[in-house]
């Protein structure tokens, strides 16, 4: 029972910064049917970026509240990575709307090995670690020496995603730039003929992904304590994995496939071998995918002749 | 509609133009600033420091302004105009000269790259040869293979396969295993590691038939990861990440390249010289290559070829028509992995050693975006894409004369992939369709015609 309890709460800690990497691929796979594979990329550049400026709040500055820097983190962490993202659709995605189909896909590959060697140069090779952060832990249950925990930063993830979630589901919903995007996920032709500004609304999309992924990051960094310019490529294929689990275009399912993926990943190192974790993930993706190929939330797939 | 065209390429407003060139400044100095200007450093306590590099982030925003203000009020202004301008109708001699190039150029590639050896020995001699054999000839050729490879499940077939490096890898350490522990050599295990990789594109296509388009790359992504995975942890079999070494070389009907009596170089009284060997690999991959190249034509004019190129247009279409669609899927990833298979073990025997790092994602996005740059489809296209790609990034390597503009702490190797991603994106904008869009159809009436890029579909898969 504890061990369950224990991985319980690992996995929903991992499964939360899947999920919120997750979104960013789905809205923008619904919007314009394109898979980002920078977006991984993106994630690790948002944490690159919380890295730095934590630093500099903390040695340069001197700012001793941890919980202040990392509040500020967050902030400059979400605007830079929207704006990097911004600027990636721009010069990278737009001129090849409406261009077949493969293209921005190549794109996004190209986009994804820039980022990361990018980071490689201007950042250099090493891991960057940094000191913990809330070293504290609650216990929850023991039994014969065996403790099941929840440490302050697992604490600090959950609120957090779940404070952001729920802002990102008011803004998907009730605002018009919410509606504006789901029009266009809908029927872009029929939007633009209604006044959207298309264009607009597909960056604005990938602003959103972006500030979730900056989040996702910020929190990756603060769990792990440590960062290096390869850390995109994996989570980025998980939350993708995630996404498609979850079926891609829906919101609720990046989130759901997000928490799935990361529990059956702590699950299987917990119950079985870690070695296979990455393994388990993915074959039960191809199964699920197998039998249910619109994933688990997503509408089934149309033929039209 | 003309006149508002006419307002664009006119107005060179000099005011916006410098507002744009500098909000991109600030853009760049909004995203430069902290990556490159704030370099964090680990310090003798293993602390992270910040240095910071404002001279660095200042010449980079720089160049961002000036760009951009040149790309909006001189290159887009340009190109535009070049664009409305009507093109005068191609005249005879500009056609007959563009069916020659057609006509002469894999002719003539062909003959240059048969003799490309000798005219690298020849310039400058066995010893230097070894570089421009290995690893601008035989580095190439192994991507072309594979370019050709998966042009068949791509290409061809439709059906967007982001493993494809899965089966390169069974193809790879089939050779391996099966050399090193049963001493059998590279002439049995060559078509052996292919059927096995064969299998396993039958195996892999099976589940997957159903799914369609960006599931279908997602699972296939994933069992190119599961292979790897399985590669680095399977420790018994492959010796995980340490990876597998001392793979044997391949002998020429039993004559091995070494300095043994019965060696190459003693039995044909020539001095000892490792070039040799790599000349045989060039000769060797540059056979396999046009195998694949060859069994690809022939296949297109067969049935199950124009099945694969019907499936790629229209899927729907085709079932109604009566193909089998399950079968003709399976070939494809059969076929394509079975090339995929050739071209490992042969990578396996040249390298001599073989480990899960050589099977990243990375190589599959290379492979795919060789065929995609290449024009999907088009042999010729794939096979320029693989030499500028490849061929390109290996020529940065040669970079050295840059230390002596930028200083000797300057690698030029680690910009290697950054170019390379770069590159990637401007071709991709630059010419979507890839190199060599059009088509020649294998079925015509009447008159053979080239099929514009704009009319060939990408296939669902």
């Amino acid at each position: 029972m504890e061990v369950f309890l224990q991985q319980l709460i690992n996995g929903i800690t991992l499964g939360s910064i899947y999920g919120l990497i997750a979104i960013g691929y789905t809205m923008v796979f619904g919007i314009i049917g394109m898979v980002n594979f920078a977006h991984g990329d993106v994630f690790m550049v948002a944490a690159f970026l919380a890295m730095i400026f934590f630093l500099l709040l903390t040695t340069v500055f001197g700012l001793s509240s941890i919980i202040l820097a990392l509040i500020i983190v967050l902030v400059i962490a979400m605007v830079l990575t929207s704006l990097l993202s911004w600027t990636i659709e721009r010069v990278a995605y737009r001129p090849l709307r409406g261009s077949f189909r493969l293209a921005p896909l190549i794109s996004a590959i190209g986009m994804s090995i820039v980022l990361s060697n990018f980071i490689q140069v201007a950042q250099g090779p090493r891991n960057k670690p940094l000191p913990p952060m809330f070293p504290g832990t609650i216990t929850l249950m023991e039994r014969n020496g065996f403790a099941a925990t929840i440490s302050y930063k697992q604490i600090l993830i959950w609120v957090v995603t779940a404070v952001l979630l729920a802002a990102f589901w008011y803004l998907v919903q009730k605002t018009s730039l919410g509606r504006a995007q789901r029009a266009c996920e809908q029927d872009r032709k029929m939007a633009a003929l209604l006044g959207i500004n298309v264009d607009r609304t597909i960056s604005l999309t990938f602003v959103m992904g972006a500030a979730l992924a900056a989040v996702a990051g910020t929190l990756y960094l603060t769990y792990y304590g440590v960062v290096n310019f390869s850390d995109g490529f994996t989570p980025g294929v998980k939350a993708f994995t995630a996404a498609v689990l979850g079926g891609i275009g829906s919101l609720p399912g990046a989130v759901l496939g997000g928490l799935l993926i990361g529990l059956i990943e702590t699950f299987w190192s917990g119950y079985f071998s870690i070695d296979y974790k990455d393994v388990a993930a993915f074959s039960i993706l191809a199964i699920v995918l197998i039998f249910m190929p619109q994933g688990l939330l997503g509408r089934p797939e149309v033929e039209k002749v | 509609m003309a006149g508002a065209t006419r307002k664009d390429t006119d107005g060179l407003n000099a005011a916006a133009a410098v507002k744009d060139a500098i909000l991109a400044g600030v853009i760049a100095l909004g995203i430069f600033g902290p990556l490159v200007g704030l370099k964090s450093e680990q310090n003798m306590r293993n602390e992270l420091v910040l240095t910071t590099r404002w001279g660095l982030v200042a010449i980079i925003v720089g160049i961002v302004i000036v760009g951009r203000f040149l790309l909006t009020t001189v290159i887009w202004p340009t190109l535009r105009a070049r664009k409305m301008r009507d093109k005068p109708a191609p005249t005879a001699a500009q056609i007959a000269r563009r069916s020659a190039i057609a006509k002469w150029f894999p002719s003539t590639s062909l003959v240059f790259l048969f003799l490309y050896p000798a005219i690298v020995v020849s310039l400058v001699g066995f010893q230097g040869s070894l570089k421009w054999v290995d690893n601008f000839g035989i580095q190439i050729l192994i991507y072309v293979m594979l370019g050709w490879g998966l042009n068949i499940v791509v290409g061809l077939a439709g059906l967007l396969d982001l493993g494809y490096v899965a089966f390169y890898a069974v193809g790879a350490y089939s050779y391996a295993l099966l050399s090193i522990h049963f001493g059998l050599s590279f002439w049995l295990l060559l078509p052996l590691a292919g059927i096995l990789a064969a299998l396993w594109g039958i195996m892999l296509g099976f589940p997957v038939l159903r799914l369609r388009g960006d599931y279908l790359a997602i699972v296939t992504l994933a069992f190119g990861e599961i292979i790897r995975l399985v590669l680095i942890n399977f420790r018994e079999l492959t010796n995980g990440s340490a990876g597998i070494s001392s793979i044997p070389k391949i002998t020429l009907f039993g004559i091995p390249f070494d300095a043994s009596p019965n060696g190459f170089a003693k039995m044909f009284g020539l001095p000892l010289s490792s070039a040799y060997y790599k000349i045989f690999l060039y000769y060797l991959i540059l056979l396999l290559a046009l195998l694949t190249a060859y069994v690809t034509i022939r296949l297109r004019r067969l049935p199950v070829g124009r099945a694969w190129e019907a499936l790629r247009e229209d899927e729907i279409a085709c079932r109604s028509l009566g193909i089998n669609t399950t079968n003709t899927k399976l070939t494809a990833f059969a076929l394509g992995a079975m090339f995929g298979g050739f071209a490992g073990s042969f990578f396996a025997a040249r390298q001599g050693f073989v480990s899960p790092e050589s099977f990243v994602f990375m190589e599959s996005a290379v492979i795919v975006a060789i065929v995609v740059l290449g024009g999907m489809g088009s042999m010729i296209g794939v096979a320029l894409a693989a030499v500028a790609m490849i061929g390109g990034t290996e020529m940065l390597r040669e970079l050295d004369f840059l230390k002596a503009v930028f200083g000797n702490n300057f690698d030029p190797d680690q910009f290697r992939m950054l170019f390379f991603g770069l590159a990637m994106v401007l071709v991709m904008i630059w010419k979507p369709r890839g190199f060599v869009g059009a088509r020649e159809p294998t079925v015509f009436l009447a008159e053979r015609k080239s099929i514009s890029s704009s009319l060939v579909k990408e296939g669902h898969g």
